[in-house]
């Protein structure tokens, strides 16, 4: 479904992305994993349109998504959430997920309904008539992706839905997640909570330095030494393998 | 709906006011306040709605004023006509600076900054040549019935304002009910959150100037009808810039009735001005500016914020009721 | 093909007046570049300065370029006041509310001036006002020479205070890193309002240079305004270099559009300049981004 081909962007001296390749298959939920400053949400920002590839190619069904805006990549049905969430704070819970549900509904009423509709499908039924300013940090975060599940995406690409959650609103939006693919929408995820990687998605790719370094289900992942050096610094997969040892000697 | 019926019942109270209200004073006065509330209201759609804050509407005014009164003297065109077209023509000058500015993405202050100077270069333009009148000005002739859109009564006019006013609050009321109007909003709010759901800003924001400017330039129109005259300082210079954005600010951004309750508290305060200190030149903008200040420090949401205000402290206060529980 | 006699003056007044628009700028960038605010009342706060220059002159009968600590301490105390009780209470978070409130400042000053000393155009005059300097090419007022030389010193005072002295270190901090000053304690409010001071005593001390070959009316400051905004935006929002680079771009800019253009046309060169660096290179000559 989305293909994404050495996929290369460089700021300045800071290479953010390097030579990037995958492919994503329909109905599936994907992650993108990796340490701070890895490249993930810059890979986003590219596929969404908000940023030009230097290099490399990103298609979506087969159609090549370089040089379109992010309004016309929205419509061709990926639709994409912000890491620091960026709700019309001006507006209330119905109005910000209805700008969404206008993509493709001209009419008010209906944009209103399905704003309503999907609003209760990722638990923010009561806070229909919120303003959206008022709303706690998982709020925003639902907000988030109620708003881009309103543009009835195919693809839906979800930046750290979970972070500043506590476990159990991290518990609450596991279900919706599967939920979401479960009604036809195929879906790649940001995410640092690994237990919800582990417990979602049926692949992941690990980032680091701009650069994929491992692939594979995410259990293979979490045993793969490349992937904990990534994240704990270098020699931290020796150093823990030899901590297992002298265990084992003890 | 609730607005809706305030829109009906607003314009069925002051539809009778000419035949209740003996004084020609006070015709003149809700006139001329109904005049600034259409003024106001075409810079509430780009600036309270669209978030795109003006400082040279005079730009839209201006064109519409000298549009028509040149189609007139020079061209013996009939004032509905030139109505007509004064609103196209400064339609396509908003066109244009959107065009200019929005595809190069000014915004915030450099917007406002932007606005003033194509304001300040139309007046320039029309100092200095003489189909404008240059310095001098332009006399539009006389020309009193319906037909030239100069009214034998002062009723007349009063009536023309009132239709105009209704029919942009019926509009602003379409606008919040509109996909267009979300959009707008949505772009006002958060451009880059509202091009991830697929808004187009650059499309909406041309669009929200374009209408703007035409209502804008269509009040200049009848300006010209009602004062007859017209010179680059009243048409481009800044004191209908400033009255233009005064009046949605101080009545409500963003509101369907927010420019008319601007307009009207506007002139009410002026004319509590001029009783109180006279009509020296220059003291009733003193009051305006003042007024600018400290709606902007003390009520940024205008007046029809003070609901809001209430409601803010009515959370406030559950606010420290929970934190007393923790 | 024009001469170079007529040429060369036009170049030369232009220079002298490009160097008071660099000196007004370099007022109005100090305070874009400290407290990222556009102060829309420059111009009329430049007036005001004018009519105390004026009013020092023909009440107490003191010499405008004896006038100028008077003049430049007098601005200081009314922009740090400005900054500290209205100015630094407006924005809410947004940029335009400040810019709004700035209007509404102008719109006082202005109208305020036209309520109490009337639409009058009014100049004084000096021994030595109609005395010239020949530089070869040109007679140029000795106001003219004054104000040029005079502007340039205060820009070299200001680039002293802000590299040398500690208060130009705290201000520089507090442009660069807002939270990181805060942190190391630096009184936020005070440098804010310091700075917006600052940057209004350049229009004292260029009132008092500008008045000698100048007038003052309620209006005048219109005409600076958007000129001291195009001299900025020309040179680069903050950058000190670029706004003495763009006041003289400026100035000469002037003199020859109404060479060539007349008097009113000539103005128009300005504004296109202003919405062309706009449209085209936000960042200006010298800015580092905008």
């Amino acid at each position: 479904m989305l293909e994404v081909s050495r996929l290369s962007k460089r700021f300045g001296g800071l290479v953010a992305t390097n030579d990037v390749s995958f492919t994503i298959q329909e109905g599936s939920i994907s992650a993108l994993i990796g340490p701070n400053g890895a490249g993930k949400t810059t890979i986003f920002a590219q596929i969404s349109g908000f940023h030009r590839p230097d290099a490399g190619d990103i298609r979506f069904n087969g159609r090549s998504l370089v040089g379109l805006t992010p309004e016309k990549i929205c419509l061709l049905g990926i639709a994409r959430t912000f890491q620091i969430v960026q709700p019309f704070a001006g507006l209330n819970v119905r109005e910000n997920i209805a700008v969404g549900a206008h993509l493709r509904r001209a009419g008010r009423r209906a944009a209103l309904e399905h704003a309503e509709a999907i609003a209760h499908r990722v638990g923010l039924g009561p806070q229909l008539d919120k303003p959206a300013a008022a709303l706690t940090v998982a709020g925003r975060k639902r907000l988030e992706l109620a708003k881009a599940l309103a543009t009835d995406p195919k693809l839906l690409l979800l930046d750290e839905v979970m972070a500043g959650l506590n476990p159990a609103e991290i518990d609450e939006i596991i279900p919706i997640i599967r939920g979401i693919r479960q009604s036809g929408v195929t879906i790649l995820l940001i995410e640092h909570v690994m237990r919800a990687v582990m417990n979602l998605s049926d692949h992941a790719w690990v980032l680091n330095n701009g650069a994929l370094i491992a692939s594979g289900t995410p259990s293979q992942i979490a045993a793969n030494p490349q992937v904990i050096e990534a994240y704990l610094g270098h020699g931290a997969a020796a150093r823990m393998q030899a901590q297992i040892q002298e265990a084992r000697h003890a | 709906m609730r607005n809706l019926t305030a829109i009906i019942l607003f314009c069925l109270v002051l539809l009778p006011a000419p035949l209740l209200i003996q004084s020609d004073f006070w015709i003149t006065w809700l006139t001329l306040a109904l005049f600034y509330a259409y003024l106001g209201q075409a810079w509430n759609l780009l600036g309270g709605y669209g978030g795109q804050f003006s400082f040279g509407h005079a730009l839209f005014f201006g064109t519409g004023a000298y549009c028509t009164a040149i189609l007139q003297i020079h061209f013996g065109l009939n004032a509905w006509g030139g109505f007509v077209l004064a609103a196209i023509a400064a339609g396509l000058v908003g066109a244009g600076t959107g065009w200019l500015v929005f595809r190069y993405g000014l915004r915030g202050s450099y917007f406002a900054l932007v606005t003033l100077a194509f304001a300040e270069v139309f007046r320039i333009l029309a100092n200095s040549f003489e189909f404008t009148g240059a310095g001098v000005g332009l006399l539009v002739p006389l020309q009193p019935g319906f037909a030239q859109m100069q009214f034998e009564t002062k009723a007349g006019f009063f009536w023309l304002l009132l239709a105009l006013v209704g029919a942009c609050l019926l509009f602003t009321y379409w606008l919040q009910n509109a996909r267009f109007g979300a959009r707008l909003m949505a772009v006002r709010e958060n451009e880059d959150a509202a091009r991830a759901l697929g808004v187009d800003p650059f499309d909406t924001k041309l669009r929200a100037i374009t209408a703007s400017g035409a209502i804008a330039g269509s009040a200049g129109a009848v300006y010209v009808q009602l004062f007859l005259y017209i010179d680059p300082n009243i048409a481009y210079g800044p004191a209908m810039s400033v009255e233009a954005l005064l009046v949605p600010i101080i009545g409500g951004l963003g509101t369907i009735f927010g420019p008319v309750l601007g307009a009207f508290a506007l002139h009410a305060i002026a004319e509590i001005g001029r009783l109180a200190f006279g009509d020296a030149p220059g003291l009733n903008l003193v009051l305006y500016g003042i007024l600018l200040v400290l709606m902007v420090l003390f009520l940024p949401n205008g007046l029809f914020g003070l609901g809001k205000v209430s409601f803010g402290l009515g959370s406030l206060r559950r606010l420290f009721k929970g934190g007393a529980h923790a | 093909m024009l001469e170079l006699s007529i040429l060369l003056p036009a170049i030369l007044n232009g220079l002298t007046t490009g160097a008071i628009y660099a000196l007004i700028a370099l007022g109005l960038t100090l305070i874009y570049g400290v407290l990222h605010i556009i102060n829309f009342a420059h111009g009329s706060l430049l007036m005001l300065a004018l009519y105390g220059v004026f009013f020092l002159h023909s009440l107490f009968g003191i010499d405008p370029y004896l006038a100028l600590p008077i003049a430049a301490a007098a601005l200081f105390a009314v922009g740090y006041g400005l900054q500290r009780l209205i100015i630094g209470h407006a924005s809410h978070g947004k940029d335009e509310n400040i810019l709004l409130v700035t209007l509404g400042l102008s719109v006082i000053i202005e109208n305020l001036a036209l309520y109490l000393w009337r639409s009058d155009t009014r100049t004084i005059d000096t021994p030595y006002s109609f005395e010239v300097v020949d530089f070869g090419v040109a007679f140029i007022p000795v106001p003219k020479v004054i104000a040029f030389f005079g502007a340039l010193l205060v820009a070299a005072l200001l680039w002293l205070l802000m590299a040398r002295t500690d208060l130009g270190r705290a201000i520089r901090a507090l442009a660069k890193e807002r939270q990181g000053a805060k942190l190391v304690g630096i009184n936020v409010e005070h440098i804010f309002a310091m700075s917006f001071g600052i940057g209004c005593a350049c229009l004292g001390v260029a009132a008092c240079l500008l008045l000698p070959s100048f007038y003052v009316s309620p209006q005048v400051g219109h005409a600076f305004v958007l000129v001291a905004f195009t001299v900025v935006v020309l040179g680069g929002m903050g950058s000190f270099v670029g706004a003495l680079l763009g006041g003289l771009i400026i100035g000469v800019t002037e003199s020859l559009g109404g060479l060539f253009l007349g008097e009113s046309l000539g103005q128009l060169g300005i504004f296109l300049i202003f919405i062309i660096v706009l449209l085209f290179r936000p960042t200006g000559l010298l800015g580092q981004r905008a």
